[in-house]
């Protein structure tokens, strides 16, 4: 397929000289989802771990809902922001719309129950392990929470990554609350709709390769140094 | 081991983050307009050569948030941009009757062209009569792709059908493809189908993705498309941006930001012609 | 934990146990259990696997709530017993063995700046100096073992419980692990283990709780019950088992 070999060229070129628009853009896509999962984990990590270990009514119900949260669709989520973030809405007042700070918040919301479902289920299978030892020891939920989250660092940086994964894959929320504007709101992804929009579809496949290359990137060094941690600290 | 406080999802944190997020997302000392505008101004390129040209005479940034007509008009109406520049003179009247807008000027047109396949199955190409073309789109059944969202481009496509004598509702088929979306993804979908389409010349000749499509109906005064640009009223809106807003709008319509859209070409031909009136 | 069946036993009495049950789902996994430990000894609960010595023990730490009767435990000096556990497979952090023992103590409210003598004692009382630094994790089934000890010891507990710590482990790692509880015993603290293993019984009790399908058959000092158990089942046990 002729676009496809053309886009790798693209891409390719697009990366060599270093295209500052596209460094820019970048940039904006990894500031957004990298404060984004920055609340997501301040807010989803002890918060998964708490559903794992505290004993509470309708536990199971909450349960059912956060593993249901994670298929949150991003579109919905942004126009839920969009109502919330406009003028005319309850938060109009911060004038957050159509700038970075709405991408972050929408992103946030995407991605905090991926975060807090998944670590959940890592906490909740440690749990199994060192509940009879943390009682023993007559920690309180707190230091349980923070026991096992630190405990269970490794197992949670999957979670974490599903969770940056998904805020710099996805373009329905952010194209509503961010407004796609040139130079404030473009991200990766915006950019890629707005390309293939324009019909550019090389240049919309070369982006799309940087973007997976990228995210890879990123894999990789979170693999690399969780190995070498582990191997150090066992 | 027994949950003792009621805090399950930390959500008084998350507000409280919020709060830290709005720091994050504030420039100090920028100053910006946000214009709501349509996809046809952005994609044909017009505003990547227009707007350098307003920011570097006055200092004022212009954010353009680029929608169809009609919902940058209804995000106008909630207060999120501080001036229009759109193309339906139907909707923007409208908008201005019940209050959000301060006064309509207009500042430009352009046309519309009918795209279609080169094997052009109802026998259209070459003709002056938008009308005509449509009525035999409709006879042959041919496959016909409608933007179908609250834009000026379908409200005009909308009033074509109309003239043609043409009951869409009665005679919609699987010919006529409704795909709700922007300008550039139609075209996108009609060189896929090699279908016939109705399009802006901007975003037409920028667009790359043309497969076998071709302009096949052109020239008709019918299809004469205005720009109009509204200043979002501040009565309604306290936090409108009215002054910078204003700039903007006097300098579109001032002679000199006539000049700069005038100038704007595409392969030499140019695409706007500036018909302000003060 | 919870501290409602602490209660002042008689003089001399370290524990009392009345009439204690737990069942859970249809199953009775303790039935009635009735005995009473003075201060000072070493108690082997003993009893084939199943018998229900791991629930007796859980049941005295607080682990679990009774179904019905009542685990009461001694004061002393006005405060109520300290103790502490060790599992029958020894969980520690992705720490090192040094921070593992900090951890309880800091858990267990000691000062921070008595928390690292405190450690280091506990490890080199355990002969684990050597390997302080290391990650807990990466030891060997014997020295892990061994450092659960030291970290319980490290929480100078008046109780020590243990469940069939030596289950595990291979034959130097238990003498190792034996002498660490002797020593552990020595330095005051009172010690209840459960075991299914003869040998390590007789070598270890002074008295023996015998536990048979969940129900306590006899409470006999360690001497008498090796002469000749009284109760049938215990007799059948000591015929089945492997010294």
């Amino acid at each position: 397929m002729n676009t496809l070999g053309n886009s790798f060229i693209a891409a390719y070129e697009l990366i060599a000289r270093a295209d500052p628009t596209l460094l820019a853009i970048i940039g904006l896509s990894l500031r957004v989802s990298l404060s984004a999962l920055f609340i997501a984990t301040l807010v989803g990590a002890p918060a998964g771990a708490l559903v794992a270990i505290a004993d509470f009514r309708g536990r199971r119900a909450v349960i059912v809902v956060l593993n249901g949260l994670m298929g949150l669709p991003p579109v919905v989520v942004g126009l839920l922001v969009y109502l919330l973030l406009s003028r005319a809405g309850p938060l109009g007042e911060l004038g957050l719309l159509f700038t970075p700070g709405a991408m972050v918040i929408a992103q946030a919301i995407l991605i905090t129950p991926i975060v807090a479902a998944l670590t959940r289920q890592v906490v909740e299978d440690a749990w199994t392990e060192y509940r009879e030892l943390l009682t023993s020891l007559r920690a309180t939920l707190w230091q349980a929470v923070v026991t096992l989250l630190w405990d269970t660092r490794y197992s949670l940086l999957t979670a974490v990554l599903a969770g940056f994964g998904r805020a710099m894959a996805e373009v329905g929320a952010v194209i509503i609350v961010g407004g796609n504007i040139a130079g404030v709101t473009r991200v990766m992804t915006t950019t890629i709709a707005l390309e293939t929009s324009k019909g550019d579809l090389p240049l919309a496949l070369a982006l799309g390769l940087i973007l997976i290359l990228l995210v890879m990137l990123l894999n990789a060094a979170a693999f690399a140094t969780r190995e070498w941690s582990a191997a150090r600290h066992g | 081991m027994n949950l003792r406080t009621s805090g399950r999802k930390a959500l008084p944190r998350f507000l409280a983050v919020l709060c830290c997020v709005a720091a994050f997302s504030a420039h100090p000392e920028d100053k910006y307009i946000v214009v709501a505008s349509t996809t046809s101004t952005e994609q044909s390129g017009l505003f990547g050569h227009l707007l350098p040209a307003f920011e570097r005479e006055t200092g004022i940034k212009v954010r353009v948030v680029a929608l169809g007509t009609g919902q940058a008009l209804d995000v106008a109406r909630r207060g999120d941009a501080d001036v229009v520049f759109v193309h339906d003179e139907a909707a923007e009247l409208k908008f201005l009757a019940e209050g959000w807008g301060v006064k309509r000027y207009p500042v430009m047109y352009n046309d519309f062209v009918l795209v279609g396949p080169k094997a052009d199955p109802a026998s259209i190409a070459g003709g002056k009569d938008i009308v005509d073309a449509l009525r035999k789109i409709d006879a042959a059944k041919a496959p016909f792709v409608s933007r179908g969202d609250n834009s000026g481009t379908y409200a005009a496509e909308l009033r074509y059908w109309k003239l043609a004598g043409v009951d869409l509702a009665r005679d919609k088929g699987p010919w006529y493809r409704d795909t709700g979306s922007g300008m550039g993804p139609a075209l996108n979908t009609a060189a896929a189908m090699n279908a016939y389409i109705l399009s802006d010349r901007g975003t037409w000749l920028n667009f790359k993705n043309r497969a076998d499509l071709v302009i096949l109906v052109q020239d008709d005064p019918r299809l004469f498309n205005q720009y109009g640009v509204m200043l979002v009223n501040p009565a309604k809106h306290p936090q409108v941006k009215k002054e910078f807003g204003q700039q903007f709008v006097d300098w579109v319509i001032s002679p000199e930001g006539q000049q700069v859209i005038a100038n704007y070409k595409i392969n030499g031909e140019q695409l706007f012609f500036p018909n302000a009136t003060r | 934990m919870d501290e409602k069946n602490t209660a002042r036993a008689a003089a001399g009495t370290l524990l009392r146990v009345d009439d204690l049950c737990y069942e859970s789902g249809s199953q009775r996994l303790l039935d009635h259990a009735s005995f009473s430990l003075g201060a000072g000894l070493r108690t082997v609960v003993l009893g084939a696997n199943g018998a229900g010595k791991s629930v007796l023990l859980r049941l005295l730490h607080g682990l679990l709530q009774p179904t019905s009767g009542r685990v009461s435990w001694a004061e002393a000096q006005g405060r109520a017993l300290r103790q502490a556990m060790v599992f029958q497979r020894p969980v520690l952090l992705r720490r090192s063995a040094m921070a593992n023992v900090i951890f309880a103590l800091k858990l267990g409210r000691v000062a921070a700046s008595a928390c690292e003598t405190r450690a280091l004692t506990a490890l080199s009382h355990a002969g684990l100096m050597h390997i302080a630094r290391r990650s807990a994790r990466v030891l060997s089934g014997g020295e892990q073992q061994r450092l659960a000890l030291a970290r319980a010891w490290a929480l100078e507990p008046d109780v020590l419980l243990l469940d069939e710590p030596t289950a595990n482990l291979d034959p130097t790692a238990t003498r190792e692990v034996e002498d660490t509880i002797m020593r552990i015993h020595a330095g005051g603290a009172r010690i209840v283990m459960t075991t299914h293993n003869l040998g390590q019984a007789r070598r270890l009790a002074d008295d023996i709780v015998f536990v048979h399908q969940g129900r306590v058959t006899e409470h006999t000092p360690a001497s008498t019950f090796f002469a000749g158990p009284k109760s049938a089942e215990a007799v059948a046990f000591m015929q089945g088992e492997i010294p």
